[in-house]
C-alpha cells in the first residue's frame, strides 16, 4: 500500500487536501481535510444580533448571498418579523442569480477544464473539448465569464453589489426597485436565457426541462452545445460509474415564498420511491477527527473552539450527521427530493449518486432556475412594499435553513439581551467533505473516492479530480 | 507545450527570441515587453476577491489579463495545475528560476496558533501560508494585497481574533503585519493594498495594469498603502442620495430613499473609495442598494458594533464627515433641515418617489 497526499487541490473554493491509501492501483481509503480555519463562529459571539448580516456572509465569497439568506432567516426565526411578499421575492431573485452563477462557474471554470488536460489527448473527443474548455485559454470561458458578469447585474439592482451585500434583511430587502429596474431584471434573465439556449444547451429551455428519462438525455447528447459535449465524454469515460455512493440525500428547501418552496426540504434515500420529511432535530456535528475541542454535538448548543494539536485530528471541518449517518447534499439531492424524474432515474440506474448524476443535476438546474427567475422578476408588485421593520430588541433562538448552490446551509443562532450567544453554521460542503465521525464512518467524499482507479498516474489521476469536483466543493464554507 | 512550460520559456531571458508574440496585443508587442508574470495565492480568504475580479472584462478576465500583457503563472480557482504541478511552479519561483513580477495575495495571514501559522497550511505541504507568503513576497517585483483581509486583517482579525490574523503589511492600522514594517518589494514599493471587502474588480485590475505600465509609484499610494486613484475619494462622492444628504433628509428604516447617514449607520462620508462613482455589478453600490457603507476599505472596519445604527451623542452623529469641524456641520445641518424642499422631505421617508420634481410656485 502507498499513501499519497494530494494538494494544493485547486479549482475548488478554498483549501482542500486528500490523503489517499492506494492498493493495487485503486484508492482503498481516503481522508479529506480542510486546511484553513478562520474562527467565524467565535467572531460572531458577543456581537449585536443584526451584525451577523455583516460578518456571516464574509465566510464565503462564492455563496455570500446564500449566507446572507441563512443569517436573515435565522434572525427572522428569532424576531418573528414577516417580510412582505415582494421582499421575499426580491431576495429570492438575488439568491437565484447567485446560485445560477455558481453553477455556471463550476461547469465552465472548475469542472470541465480537467477534460482538457493532456492526459486525455488520445481520446476521440479531445480536440474539440480542449479548444473549448482548456483552463484560461479555452473559448468557452470567453463567453461564459461575460454571461456570468451580466447575470450578476441582478445584484447591482437588488443587492447593491456582490459579493458581500447587506440588502437581504429579516424584514425583506433594503430597496424597492423602480419600474425601469424591474424591466432591467427581466431583460437580464432574458439575455442569460438566450445565452444558455445558444451556448450551453443549444435548445429552448422548455425542451431542456422536459428531458425526463436517461434515453431522452442520451438523445440530447447527440446535438450541439456544451452540455451535450459533456454528456458525450461522460458516456465514453463512464462517469456514471465514478464516485458512486448511496447515502441519504438531504435538502433544506430553496426559494421559499407564500406558496411554499420551489424545491422542498426533505430526505431521499437512493433506492426509495419517495422523499421523506427531514428530521431537522436529528442533525448533529461530530468532532472526533477535527482539530476542535469536544463540545455539544447539537448545533443549537455548540460552541466552536480550535485545538490544533488534537490527537487523531486531520481536518478543521466538523462531521455533520443526520440520525447518525453521513448525508450528501447539493443539486442532485435537491432534484431527487423534488421528484425530478430524470435525476431519480439516473440515481436508480447507477444505484446511487455519481459524478455524472451530480453534474447533470447541476446543469439541468441552471435551466429550471433561469425559467423561474424570469417569472419571479415579472411577479414583483412595484406598488407594494419590500420591507417590514422588525422589533428593535430580540431574544431567543432560531435556525435559518436555505439551499446554497452546493446544498443545505443552516445557521443556528441564539440571542441573549440582543447579543449573539451562540452561532453555528453547517454548510453544504461540511456535509459532503466531512471527516470521519466517532464511529469511524467516513464522510461522503471519503466514501466516493474508495475504489477509484489511479493506475500509473497516481495522485495525478484525473479520475480523482473528477470525483472531487463533481461535488462542487466550497472549502471556505466547510470549516469557517 | 503546457501552460507552465510556456510560461517558463517566456521567463527565461536567454530565450526571448523564442517568445511567441502571437498571443500578445500589438501595443504591448511594440513596446517589446515580455509579459509580466502574476501569481495569485489565497490565504485566510473567502474567495470573494476572486469572485469580484472574475466579473472584469468584456470578454472575461482571462482575455483582459492577456490584453494588458499579464501571464498568469497560477491562480487557485482558475488554473489547470493541481497538486504537485502547483508545488513545482512555486518551487521554481522560490529558486529564482521563474521571474515573479506581481504577487497577489487574497485573504488574511493567520499567524496562530502561537506564531506557527498552522491555522492555514498550504495543502499538500507542511508549510503555512505565512511562511510561503514571506518567501514569495521577497522575490516579487511588486506585492499586492487584494482585499481588506490581505491589507489589514479584515473580518478574520475581528474580535476575539481567534487565529492572530493580520494583513501582509499591516496589522489593523499598525504597520508591520506578516511581512514586517521594513518590507519593500524588489522594485522598492511597500505592499499595495487594494482594500475593500470585496474590492471593486476595477480597483484590482487597474492596480495590476498600472504596475505593468510602470505608472504606479509609492507617491500614488495613500497613508495605508492604498492606490490613491480610488482611495483619494470618499464613498459618499456621487451617491444617488446626495440631495437628501444636503438637506439632512434621512431614511428612518431600510428601503426608504433618504440619506442613510443620520440613522442607518452610513459611514461613506468618512470611508475611502470611489464606490459611488463606479458601477458595481452593472450599476449598483452599497448605498444605492439601500444599506449603509460600513467602510469596508478601512483597517478595523470589522470591529464596529451595530453596523446599521448611527452612533449619536445627544442626538448628533458621532462620526462626522472626515474633515468637517463639528460646529459647521451643526449649523449647516440645522440650516439645511429648515430649508428642505417638501419633495425631498417626503421622498426621504418613502420607499418610492411620492413627489416628482417640478417648478416651485
Ligand atoms: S447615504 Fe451615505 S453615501 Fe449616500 S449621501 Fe448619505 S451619507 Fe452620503
Ligand atoms: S460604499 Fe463603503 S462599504 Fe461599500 S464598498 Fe465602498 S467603502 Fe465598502
Amino acid at each position: 500500500m502507498t499513501r499519497l497526499v494530494v494538494g494544493p487541490f485547486n479549482r475548488v473554493e478554498g483549501d482542500l487536501e486528500l490523503t489517499l491509501d492506494i492498493a493495487e492501483g485503486r484508492v482503498s481509503e481516503a481522508r479529506v481535510a480542510t486546511t484553513l480555519y478562520r474562527g467565524f463562529e467565535q467572531i460572531l459571539i458577543g456581537r449585536p444580533a443584526a451584525d451577523a448580516l455583516v460578518i456571516a456572509p464574509r465566510i464565503c465569497g462564492i455563496c455570500s448571498l446564500s449566507q446572507s439568506m441563512a443569517a436573515a432567516a435565522a434572525l427572522r426565526a428569532v424576531s418573528g418579523v414577516q417580510p412582505p411578499p415582494n421582499g421575499e421575492l426580491a431576495a429570492n431573485i438575488a439568491h437565484i442569480a447567485e446560485n445560477i452563477a455558481d453553477h455556471l462557474t463550476h461547469f465552465y471554470l472548475f469542472f470541465m477544464p480537467d477534460f482538457a488536460r493532456d492526459f486525455y489527448a488520445d481520446a476521440a473527443w479531445f480536440p474539440g473539448v480542449a479548444t473549448r474548455f482548456k483552463a484560461l485559454s479555452g473559448a468557452a470561458a470567453q463567453e461564459a465569464l461575460p454571461a456570468r458578469a451580466r447575470l450578476l447585474h441582478v445584484m447591482g439592482l437588488i443587492a447593491g453589489k456582490w459579493p458581500h451585500s447587506l440588502a437581504i434583511q429579516p424584514g425583506g430587502v433594503t430597496r424597492a426597485p423602480e419600474l425601469g429596474e424591474k424591466m432591467r431584471l427581466i431583460a437580464i434573465f432574458g439575455e442569460f436565457r438566450a445565452f444558455i439556449e445558444k451556448v450551453l444547451f443549444a435548445a429552448p429551455l422548455e425542451q431542456v426541462v422536459a428531458i425526463a428519462t436517461p434515453e431522452q438525455l442520451a438523445e440530447h447528447a447527440q446535438g450541439p452545445g456544451d452540455f451535450a459535449a459533456f454528456l458525450r465524454l461522460a458516456e465514453s469515460l463512464r462517469l456514471e460509474n465514478l464516485g458512486r455512493i448511496a447515502l441519504p440525500l438531504i435538502s433544506f428547501g430553496a426559494y421559499h415564498g407564500a406558496d411554499g418552496a420551489l424545491f422542498p426540504a426533505g430526505r431521499f434515500d437512493p433506492g426509495a420511491r419517495e422523499a421523506n420529511p427531514l428530521p431537522i432535530g436529528k442533525i448533529r456535528e461530530d468532532v472526533a477527527f477535527s482539530f476542535l475541542h469536544e463540545n455539544s454535538a447539537d448545533p443549537a448548543l455548540a460552541v466552536t473552539l480550535p485545538d490544533a494539536e488534537r490527537e487523531n485530528g486531520y481536518s478543521w471541518a466538523k462531521a455533520p450527521r443526520l440520525s447518525g449517518n453521513p448525508a450528501e447534499t447539493g443539486a442532485v439531492a435537491r432534484q431527487a427530493i423534488a421528484g425530478d424524474p430524470l435525476i431519480r432515474a439516473l440515481i436508480a440506474r447507477a444505484g446511487g449518486t455519481n459524478v455524472f448524476a451530480r453534474v447533470v443535476a447541476r446543469v439541468m438546474e441552471i435551466a429550471r432556475l433561469t425559467l423561474a427567475a424570469g417569472d419571479w422578476a415579472q411577479a414583483l408588485r412595484l406598488k407594494e412594499g419590500f420591507f417590514t421593520r422588525g422589533p428593535a430588541a430580540i431574544e431567543g433562538a432560531g435556525v435559518g435553513m436555505v439551499e446554497a448552490a452546493r446544498g443545505a446551509l443552516g445557521h443556528w443562532l441564539s440571542v441573549e439581551k440582543g447579543l449573539i450567544r451562540r452561532y453555528q453554521i453547517v454548510a453544504p460542503t461540511t456535509w459532503n467533505f466531512s471527516p470521519r465521525d466517532a464511529d469511524g464512518v467516513p464522510g461522503p467524499l471519503e466514501q466516493a473516492l474508495v475504489g477509484v482507479e489511479t493506475g500509473a498516474a497516481g495522485a495525478k489521476a484525473p479520475a480523482i479530480q473528477h470525483v472531487v469536483r463533481s461535488f462542487d466543493p466550497c472549502m471556505v464554507c466547510t470549516a469557517h | 507545450m503546457t501552460h507552465v512550460g510556456r510560461a517558463l520559456a517566456e521567463n527565461n531571458p536567454r530565450q526571448t527570441s523564442l517568445l511567441k508574440f502571437g498571443d500578445i496585443p500589438a501595443n504591448v508587442r511594440a513596446m517589446n515587453h515580455a509579459p509580466k508574470t502574476l501569481l495569485w495565492l489565497q490565504a485566510g480568504s473567502c474567495g470573494g476577491c476572486t469572485m469580484s475580479v472574475l466579473e472584469q472584462g468584456a470578454s472575461g478576465w482571462f482575455v483582459e489579463l492577456k490584453n494588458i500583457g499579464v501571464l498568469l503563472l497560477w491562480h487557485p480557482s482558475v488554473s489547470e495545475e493541481s497538486g504537485a504541478e502547483v508545488l513545482a511552479i512555486l518551487d521554481l519561483i522560490e529558486r529564482g528560476e521563474t521571474r515573479l513580477d506581481i504577487f497577489c495575495v487574497e485573504g488574511s495571514i493567520l499567524r496562530g496558533p502561537n506564531g506557527s501559522g498552522k491555522f492555514n497550511r498550504l495543502s499538500g505541504t507542511n508549510r503555512s501560508l505565512l511562511d510561503i507568503t514571506r518567501s514569495l513576497a521577497a522575490r516579487a517585483d511588486f506585492c499586492v494585497a487584494v482585499g481588506t483581509c490581505a491589507s489589514f486583517g479584515g473580518v478574520p482579525a475581528g474580535e476575539p481574533d481567534p487565529t492572530d490574523a493580520c494583513g501582509l503589511h499591516y496589522d489593523g492600522s499598525e504597520i508591520g503585519g506578516a511581512l514586517g514594517r521594513g518590507y519593500r518589494s524588489k522594485k522598492g514599493l511597500p505592499v499595495i493594498n487594494v482594500a475593500g471587502c470585496a474590492p471593486h474588480p476595477g480597483w484590482i485590475m487597474e492596480t495590476i495594469q498600472a504596475l505593468t505600465t510602470g505608472d504606479l509609484s509609492a507617491d500614488d499610494l495613500d497613508v495605508f498603502g492604498r492606490p490613491a486613484f480610488f482611495a483619494a475619494h470618499l464613498a459618499h462622492h456621487g451617491c444617488s442620495r446626495n440631495e437628501f444628504y444636503e438637506f439632512k433628509a434621512s431614511a428612518r428604516v431600510f428601503s426608504e430613499r433618504g440619506c442613510l447617514m443620520e440613522h442607518l449607520g452610513c459611514k461613506a462620508t468618512q470611508a475611502i473609495g470611489d464606490c459611488n462613482q463606479r458601477a458595481w455589478n452593472g450599476g449598483g453600490s452599497c448605498t444605492h442598494g439601500g444599506f449603509a457603507c460600513i467602510s469596508c476599505t478601512a483597517p478595523h472596519f470589522e470591529d464596529v458594533r451595530n453596523f446599521d445604527v448611527t452612533p449619536k451623542i445627544a442626538g448628533i452623529p458621532v462620526g462626522l464627515p472626515l474633515d468637517m469641524p463639528k460646529a459647521w456641520f451643526m449649523t449647516l445641518a440645522a440650516l439645511s433641515k429648515s430649508a428642505t424642499p417638501e419633495r425631498v422631505r417626503k421622498n426621504a421617508e418613502a420607499d418610492r418617489i411620492v413627489e416628482n420634481p417640478r417648478r416651485g410656485k
